[in-house]
């Protein structure tokens, strides 16, 4: 720029090259800002509903700037709208949501440190295949396991419980968290881990004393990964649980289908963000890994 | 190599047994996720392709029918509008979203400022499910209260917008809807690709007097192109897997007009008792994932091998 800038006095070229880079910036952020209004307007149609009276929101449809804001529709959606004869909101839910993604992230998330670390630095003949086999776990159509899950969980009694989600959600997720882990772990080197035994250290010690310590950046994507994709699970969230039991995305779906009858957008409005911000702010605050998990979950 | 050699233990003074035991433990660590995995990948599969190959009907039974139901499946009209809609969809979405990921990647990649506010705008609906994205455009599509009345209502009293109001249009919100969740998945990909290019390239194509344009068009494109490919397979992943997406949209509506096999299989299994059929109908989407990654996974293997003999 600066060396454009002062022959542009003399040289027409020059001003012309100056006059298009301008235009050609201009073309750039104008496509960028219209891409970004389309991709945030849903966001602040929900959020603005969530705030309006729903007399407002009958009068004027759905899409308007708010004329009073009020948090009575997300009071209503947390403890007291009515679902199919509750009327415990979503809080319910949520919790449900909330205690099936925690444990079963952790869980499989542990389980993926250990078998990334097994796999990478532990190997054994025969340990690629296992590895490979694993790997298919991460293609399954959910589909395919709906009959034998319901049941497995039939016989251990899991049925309608939080605990089968658990079970289930373990199960499927310990293939990725394990191929998450084990591609980072390859990345440390060997001869750290030969000093190491040559020192004594055996297999946990190991594990402890080197491999933990390296491991928070894989363990935020994995966790953040597992997270977001457990709390928006719903295939598995509708089958296998009903009414108070299931998770919010279920439960969203149940809220939602209302028949006939004058929709309460205003609360349901504030149910679907319920819904939508424990990701979203996991999405805000941890951005970077989140693109992370995505990029490398995806390129395997 | 040298991990090979781990498997000998070097810490010398230990019992036979405590030494032997020692050597199990990885095997031990592994071996729960090992089982389990071993039972959802084949067992549960065999499962299903032996339910698909059974009289089962309300409840599992496991009376051996043939293909009777794999029959009944492909003679079913719903079937054949759930697949059709399979590749409509599948083909609308994998080029809309790669060609907007594409002009998104390359947009940002110009040296714009806010580069992070940019790319959090566009990535943010990956973060939320597709039950939350399916009934927000829901209700974006209802012509009474959303876009259409939104329009109307700046004076333009004709504007008709209403797909999900019509079995023939109905397909096109869900395919809109897909694209505007996971153009920026493309995005987030292809502009990893770009960063990925080596400058110097670039450069010498600009030394050469190659445009903006013309550069990305024969040297940095090419270079990227198997994130090309693997953006198609994993978008293609996605659409055999589509449910709560339409489930949360249309609900397979109009009528069944927008029926996916993930939402067939749901409904015969647990609507209508038909559990042999549709678990026939789970068997077409495992083939259908095999068909598109089994090549894939073969040509990356094929090409690490070639790389690897070449350097």
């Amino acid at each position: 720029m600066a060396e454009i800038a002062p022959s542009a006095r003399h040289d027409p070229e020059a001003a012309a090259a100056t006059r298009r880079y301008f235009w050609n910036r201009f073309l750039v952020y104008a496509v960028l800002a219209l891409f970004a209004v389309i991709y945030l307007a849903p966001l602040l149609v929900v959020v603005f509903n969530s705030l309006r009276e729903q007399s407002d929101i009958a009068r004027n449809g759905l899409i308007s700037l708010p004329r009073s804001f009020r948090f009575d529709a997300w009071a209503q959606a947390w403890g007291t709208y009515c679902v199919s004869g509750t009327c415990e909101g979503m809080k319910r839910n949520f919790f449900n949501s909330l205690w099936m993604t925690i444990p079963a992230t952790l869980i499989s998330t542990l389980l993926g440190a250990m078998n990334g670390y097994v796999l990478s630095k532990w190997r054994f003949k025969g340990s690629e295949i296992l590895f490979n086999l694993m790997l298919l776990g991460v293609f399954m159509p959910g589909q395919i396991s709906l009959m034998p899950w319901a049941f497995l969980l039939g016989k251990l009694g899991l049925t309608n419980s939080t605990y089968g989600l658990v079970l289930i959600h373990v199960v499927q997720g310990v293939s990725f968290t394990t191929l998450f882990c084990r591609n980072f772990y390859v990345s440390i080197p060997d001869d750290l881990i030969k000093a190491a035994r040559i020192d004594g250290a055996g297999f946990w010690r190991i594990f402890r004393k080197i491999i933990l310590p390296l491991s928070p950046p894989i363990l935020i994507v994995t966790v953040i990964w597992q997270f977001t994709g457990i709390w928006n699970e719903y295939l598995f969230g509708v089958v296998f649980t009903s009414g108070q039991q299931q998770p919010i995305t279920a439960a969203l779906v149940a809220l939602t289908a209302g028949g006939t009858t004058a929709r309460a957008y205003d609360v349901m409005s504030a149910a679907v963000l319920i819904g939508a911000l424990p990701p979203l702010l996991i999405y805000l605050f941890g951005g970077k890994y989140f693109v992370r998990g995505l990029t490398q979950g995806a390129i395997k | 190599m040298s991990t090979r050699d781990l498997t000998v233990p070097v810490a010398a003074p230990a019992t036979p047994w405590r030494q032997r035991l020692g050597t199990m433990v990885p095997i031990l660590v592994l071996a729960p996720s090992l089982a389990a995995s071993f039972i959802y990948v084949f067992v549960f599969t065999l499962w299903t392709l032996y339910l698909s190959l059974s009289s089962s009907s309300l409840m599992p039974t496991y009376g051996f029918v043939g293909l009777d139901n794999y029959a009944s499946l492909w003679a079913n009209r719903r079937w054949n509008i759930a697949y059709t809609n399979l590749f409509l969809f599948s083909g609308f979405y994998i080029v809309g979203s790669m060609a907007i990921g594409l002009l998104l990647a390359i947009l940002i990649d110009q040296r714009v400022r806010g580069e992070a506010v940019w790319r959090t705008i566009f990535l943010y609906p990956l973060a939320v499910s597709f039950i939350v994205t399916g009934t927000v455009w829901s209700w974006l599509y209802n012509p009474v209260d959303g876009i259409q009345a939104f329009v109307r209502g700046l004076g333009w009293t004709d504007f008709s917008f209403a797909l999900t109001a019509n079995r023939n249009t109905a397909i096109y919100a869900v395919i809109i809807t897909g694209i505007w969740q996971s153009s920026g998945f493309a995005m987030a990909l292809f502009l990893a690709g770009l960063r990925s290019v080596d400058p110097d390239l670039v450069k010498a194509a600009q030394i050469d007097g190659a445009s903006v344009s013309r550069t990305y068009r024969k040297v940095i494109l090419p270079t990227i192109a198997p994130i090309f490919l693997a953006v198609a397979v994993i978008q293609i992943q996605f659409a055999i897997k589509t449910f709560d997406l339409v489930a949360a949209l249309t609900r397979g509506g109009p009528g069944v007009s927008t029926t996916f096999p993930a939402i067939y299989v749901y409904d015969l299994m647990f609507q209508r008792g038909q559990i042999g059929e549709g678990a026939a109908a789970a068997m077409m989407m495992l083939a259908a994932l095999a068909v598109v990654l089994m090549p894939y996974s073969l040509w990356i293997v094929w090409r690490r091998r070639a790389e690897g003999r070449n350097g």
